[in-house]
């Protein structure tokens, strides 16, 4: 046992488990943030993502000890004051879920991707959510979604509407 | 009381935004998982590492002296619960017992030996691996055509031919169509079994109230009250003691429409151990021992003239059953049977289906369930005969189609087809991609050693499934509407949804048959203790069956309101307009919350009618539905690589009247990303031994954002006449449309190297050794 310290969603947190206890099951089960899905606990479907340190992590194959000291962003973190943040915005006006298990993963990948290319070519918008598997899917909104979100996140001009948002 | 009324807008064949949205974006939507109960415990499932082996012993003394654990059930425990069900019943049908956790024998990898119960998730895994389980290895039978071989394993030493079934079904005079054929084109097509893989596996949280002696369970399905019903009758309890609550469910696609060993035995263990307990499957214990779909391996021969007319269909068709029938298993290839004609005018047709025992996880429904791997039959038999007559894949469909003007259609397999106009999606689809510039590209580029594919799929489906008298149990749907005394709306329907979006295209119906506001309706789904009985979300049914039973349980209620509001105007001459009921002789009006408030208050109530403002109704469907389209695949194959490009996908569906343009085109998307799936990557592989060798996600191909090309999707829009909102359905249209557009397109592309079938998926590796045995490679 060990107690490992973190901030989530901007509050300090501290937890007494298990040093190599996966991150999604610390946050599930210890601080109750339900919004991070299981999908295979292998890091291949990202349903478990969130943002540590604003880089998109799966959370199943990240051992707490990994995260002492350090930030973390789950789905429930990212409205501030009741306002939905652009990203879920965004997936919200594109419609882009049907079961909704992927969604939260999905979400926070794009929040990293945004971070990391604002105004990313369709290339770099396929490839930062490949890593995010949908059954459903959804991927020709969800890919228009992130181009929504960097439209109106990024700056007026030039941004990339995202690979296959037409229909 | 208003006097001026203007009706709104109406929200059906509106692409509104969905009302399940906001949840499922903060993370503040509930699935069994996140679901915690005070002194809740945890199950762990010991599963079987050999595909075939008997059990000589099981020793749980070290599991149980584990700190933690509480419990731990074997075979034995169980042996006298019910068995796992199986609905369908087919003459002659060899159903093996199917025990809640193995006896002296285990039938495939994964196959449930023990159950271990501890305060803690950790510890119950934990504990798991120190159950011993003796096993003595038999030998095992994979592949159905080897176990239907003399000398093959017997997976149930009982039926050594490995035979659960055979059915023979027949429609005109196929002898006579093939002794009048002037060509007659054969070939062996399979369909390989495929991994469902919802994101969300499956999970269970059940729990015991001895007060009132009564378990609730918690279960990812798409059928709540089938599973109490029959889970009920498992457990040999009475059914109204449980309540079966299914909260949101991430994806079924077929693989939660069945009842599951886990499902009774969490709900015994409870009662058992007197505390909730949980268990969530893991993605390997998903790929091992939740359903599989197709595992067909047919033989076809098409008999037809040299005119491209066509006569006859026979088809032999081995269907891979596993070891076990679930709920569906041995109906699945029956309804290929049926669609088997497709679109097409057959004089005859002759079907021998022989259900095969194998040493594998079950199979079941799977998105389309039967008709696509008919739709890939005779949508490949199509072009076949077509590439052997040189006549063009798109001219033989126009032959041979069914008349816009002959409808209702009794096809040679017994069935209906409601209304349709077939040749016009794919002249749309033909104009959208300009065929004949395409046709003459593709000549160009074959003259320059270019592989270049144009590939056709013509579908038609059979959903809205079904008419009572053509299932195994109840087809109907349910829906009760009440609207409260506040005028706000609630509907409660039976077909319990899992991402179809029926929150809002309900909501939008009894928006417009109300003329009240859509967030004044909650739609209420998945839990049989509020919801009236049910039958669930598949087969393409929801809104084509489900909508239609609140469709007519909105009329009664609309014709008991309207008596409130004539008696509140004092007119015997009223009409409701939009939310309000209007005086027609002096405009004068009542609200809907007028009238609400008269109904429960009752003070004077009209003559005849009881208070309150409740309506259900269940709806029996006269016939299915019969959704039909066109898509149109250009793939180029690259020599060197084998790898497939696909430069354009163009689908044209007709789902008859569509309720929200938005919905529909999310489902012909994920329709068709499942279709690209099973054409191009997906397949699930056992070895000789039975061992699941695509066994994680690392190993199975399922699609991803990168695999997915532009799909340029529209529709033609034929109003069914079997159901009054006029819908069809949509779910799984993209999928059954999808593997033959793609399959033809990539066999016309390798063509000209005399390639005349493929079967899937279609992997690079695959399509290199083709190009390569063909002496293809530049």
């Amino acid at each position: 046992m060990a107690t490992i310290r973190f901030t989530v969603n901007g509050k300090a947190s501290s937890v007494d488990t298990e040093p190599e206890r996966p991150l999604l099951e610390v946050l599930r089960e210890d601080l109750g943030l339900t919004g991070t899905k299981y999908g295979c606990g292998e890091g291949q479907c990202g349903a478990c993502t969130v943002l540590l340190d604003n880089k998109a992590t799966v959370s199943c194959v990240t051992p707490v000890r990994a995260v002492e000291g350090r930030r973390i962003v789950t789905i429930e973190g990212l409205a501030e004051g009741g306002r939905l943040h652009a990203v879920q915005q965004a997936f919200l006006d594109e419609g882009a879920m049907q079961c909704g298990y992927c969604t939260p993963g999905m979400i926070l990948q794009t929040v990293a991707l945004l971070q990391l290319h604002p105004k990313p070519t369709d290339a770099q918008v396929v490839d930062g959510l490949n890593g995010n598997l949908c059954r459903c899917a959804g991927y020709h909104r969800i890919l228009a979604a992130v181009g929504r979100a960097a439209a109106s996140t990024g700056a007026s001009t030039g941004t990339s509407t995202g690979k296959g948002g037409g229909q | 009381m208003a006097t001026t009324i203007s009706k709104p807008a109406t929200l059906v064949g509106k692409g509104i935004r969905r009302q399940e949205d906001p949840r499922l974006i903060t993370g503040t939507a509930v699935y069994v998982d996140d679901i915690k109960m005070p002194g809740m415990h945890h199950a762990a499932i010991v599963r079987s590492p050999h595909a075939a082996a008997r059990i000589a012993g099981i020793n749980t003394e070290a599991a149980l002296a584990h700190p933690g654990v509480v419990a731990v059930f074997t075979g034995a425990d169980v042996k006298n619960l019910g068995a796992v069900p199986c609905a369908s019943s087919l003459p002659g049908l060899r159903v093996p017992h199917h025990h809640l956790l193995a006896q002296d024998r285990v039938y495939y990898t994964g196959h449930p030996v023990a159950v271990v119960v501890a305060t803690d998730r950790y510890v119950a895994a934990d504990a798991a691996s120190l159950v011993e389980v003796q096993y003595d290895p038999q030998p095992a039978v994979a592949d159905p055509e080897k176990a239907l071989a003399a000398g093959a394993p017997a997976v149930h030493p009982q039926w050594p031919d490995n035979t659960s079934f055979t059915f023979h079904q027949e429609g005109g005079d196929t002898g006579q169509a093939f002794r009048d054929a002037e060509i007659v084109v054969k070939q062996r097509i399979t369909s390989q079994r495929l991994i469902p893989t919802s994101i969300e596996t499956r999970g269970v949280v059940a729990e015991w109230r001895p007060g009132e002696k009564s378990l609730t369970m918690f279960t990812s399905t798409q059928i709540p009250h089938l599973v109490r019903t029959l889970v009920a009758g498992i457990l040999g309890m009475p059914e109204n003691h449980l309540r079966v609550i299914t909260p949101e469910v991430g994806g079924g696609f077929g693989s939660k429409l069945n009842v599951y060993a886990e499902e009774a035995l969490m709900c015994y263990i409870a009662k058992e151990i007197g505390k909730p307990v949980k268990w969530v499957e893991s993605r390997r214990e998903n790929f091992q021992a939740t359903i599989h779909g197709r595992g067909h391996v047919d033989y076809y021969e098409l008999a037809a003239k040299r005119d491209g007319t066509m006569l006859g269909l026979k088809l032999k068709l081995i269907q891979d059953l596993g070891a076990y029938h679930q709920l569906l298993t041995p109906a699945i290839p029956t309804l290929s049977v049926l669609m088997m004609p497709g679109l097409y005018k057959f004089k005859s047709i002759s079907a021998d289906i022989i259900g095969v025992f194998t040493n594998c996880v079950p199979t079941d429904a799977y998105r389309g369930a039967g008709r696509p791997e008919a739709t890939h039959g005779i949508e490949r038999m199509v072009d076949i005969l077509a590439a052997e007559l040189h006549m063009d894949p798109a001219e033989i469909r126009f032959k041979n189609f069914v008349g816009k003007d002959e409808f209702p259609y009794a096809t040679t397999t017994g069935l209906f087809y409601d209304s349709g106009n077939y040749a016009l999606p794919l002249q749309n689809a033909m104009a959208q991609v300009d065929y004949a510039g395409l046709r003459q590209e593709q000549a160009t580029a074959r003259a320059a050693g270019k592989l270049m594919g144009i590939g056709l799929s013509t579908y038609g489906e059979i959903c809205a499934i079904g008419p009572s008298a053509a299932m195994p149990a109840g087809g109907w749907e349910s829906a009760t509407v009440k609207i409260e005394p506040s005028g706000k709306v609630t509907v409660m329907t039976g077909a319990s949804p899992h991402g179809q979006g029926e929150e809002t295209t309900f909501a939008q119906i009894v928006a417009d048959e109300l003329g009240v506001d859509i967030d004044d309706v909650m739609v209420v789904h998945g839990d049989t203790a509020v919801v009236q009985y049910g039958i669930g979300t598949f087969g393409s049914r929801g809104t084509a069956v489900g909508g239609a039973a609140l469709f007519y349980a909105l009329q009664e209620l609309k014709a008991k309101i309207k008596k409130f509001g004539a008696m509140l105007l004092g007119s015997d001459n009223v009409s409701l307009v939009g939310g309000s009921c209007v005086d027609d002789a002096t405009g004068k009006s009542v609200s809907f919350a007028e009238m609400a408030v008269a109904a429960y208050h009752a003070k004077t109530l009209p003559p005849n009618t009881q208070p309150g403002l409740v309506a259900t109704y269940f709806w029996e469907p006269p016939n299915f539905t019969f959704p039909f389209g066109a898509h149109i695949v250009v793939t180029d194959v690259d020599r060197e690589t084998g790898r497939i490009s696909i430069r354009r996908y163009v689908a044209v569906d007709d789902c008859g009247k569509i309720i929200n343009p938005l919905l529909v085109a999310g489902q012909v998307h994920g329709g068709v990303a499942q279709g690209l799936g099973q054409a191009l990557w997906e397949e699930a592989v056992y070895d000789e031994q039975g061992q699941l060798i695509t066994g994680e996600l690392t190993d199975y191909a399922l699609p991803k954002a990168s695999f997915m090309p532009l799909i340029e999707s529209s529709h033609t829009e034929t109003p069914s006449p079997v159901n009054p909102l006029g819908v069809k359905g949509v779910g799984e249209a993209g999928t059954i449309g999808c593997s033959p557009a793609v399959v033809n397109s990539v066999v016309d592309a390798l063509s000209p190297l005399g390639v005349r079938h493929i079967d899937m998926p279609l992997t690079p590796q695959k399509i290199w050794k083709l190009i390569v045995q063909s002496g293809g490679l530049s």
